[in-house]
């Protein structure tokens, strides 16, 4: 079982009263894109043993969406920060380096 | 005109811990900037109260607002109030982005009370009720059972929940069982 913190109210919550909404940080690729640009928005995904960051609501309770970093082997969750960003925030990335040396996800590490 | 009836028409389940129809009770969704002057000053104006503090309700009376999200609240006033409650938001908002609606029939009341009221609401949320984690005024949205509601607590140690009238029979009858089966002597 996760324990999120949601950033947007500060509720501490068990999973069941959030939503899971897929990958963090994908780029959009829209009309003029090449196709591999559009096929890999549309369909590429990570599926990693470890770190992971991912998109998730508070459906039972605020209802806003949020990210989060996580490690999908141990379910520990590093952190969650405003779904208003376009990488992980620098506080959160030092926060998996103490944890999983080496780590990366993408392009981010 | 027809009368105007609360969902539960009046609907008791008796015991240690009371979980009754809250009755007919004026509720306007507010949505907007809730650090603007104008938003404060409006919230003031109609529910008597300042705009409460993240996860916190202030409510006397069948009177007041309570904190929903960074851009919610949830404005109470007394019933036969409520449309016209929800124009004054809307005149004194004008030009201004906010979202001012009077939902008082989409929603059901109920009111849990007695020893045990904590823990007849904890057995059904994910939710720290302790008297430790959980005191007057906190407000907390969350699932009961499969259902979304809203709660908080009164200075006189009663429950207020707040769900969609949809899931209003599912709710009452879910706290109903669970005050039924008691307390379980955690907190
Ligand atoms: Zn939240």
């Amino acid at each position: 079982m996760l324990t999120l913190t949601c950033p947007c109210c500060g509720v501490s919550g068990e999973e069941t009263e959030f939503h899971a909404g897929g990958e963090a940080h994908l780029k959009r690729y829209g009309p003029g894109s090449s196709d591999n640009d559009f096929e890999g928005y549309l369909f590429m995904r990570e599926n990693p043993k470890g770190v992971h960051f991912e998109r998730w609501r508070h459906v039972y309770g605020c209802g806003k969406w949020f990210l989060a970093a996580r490690c999908t082997a141990t379910l520990e969750v590093f952190g969650t920060y405003p779904a208003q960003t376009t990488e992980p925030p620098q506080d959160i990335k030092d926060k998996i380096t103490a944890k999983r040396p080496g780590w990366s996800w993408r392009d981010f590490a | 005109m027809s009368e105007p009836v609360s969902f539960y028409k009046g609907r008791v389940a008796k015991g240690d811990v009371t979980v009754t129809d809250a009755g007919l009770q004026g509720m306007i969704t507010l949505r907007g900037d809730l650090s603007n002057a104008k938003v404060k000053a409006a919230v003031k104006k109609v529910a008597k109260v300042a705009v409460p503090a993240q996860r916190k309700a202030e409510v006397t009376d069948g009177r007041g607002a309570a904190w929903m999200s960074p851009d919610e609240l949830l404005i109470l006033v007394p019933y036969a109030e409520a449309e016209a409650a929800a124009a004054d938001l809307s005149a004194a908002l004008a030009g201004q982005h906010h979202l001012a609606v009077n939902v008082s029939d989409a929603r059901a009341y109920i009111r849990v009370e007695g020893q045990g009221a904590r823990e007849v609401l904890a057995k059904n949320a994910p939710v720290d009720l302790s008297p430790a984690a959980f005191a007057a005024k906190d407000f907390r949205r969350t699932r009961m059972g499969q259902a979304a509601a809203a709660l908080w607590l009164d200075d006189t140690g009663a429950f207020h929940v707040v769900c969609f009238r949809s899931v209003g029979d599912y709710l009452f009858d879910l706290l109903a069982q669970s005050a039924k089966d008691g307390p379980v002597g955690v907190f």
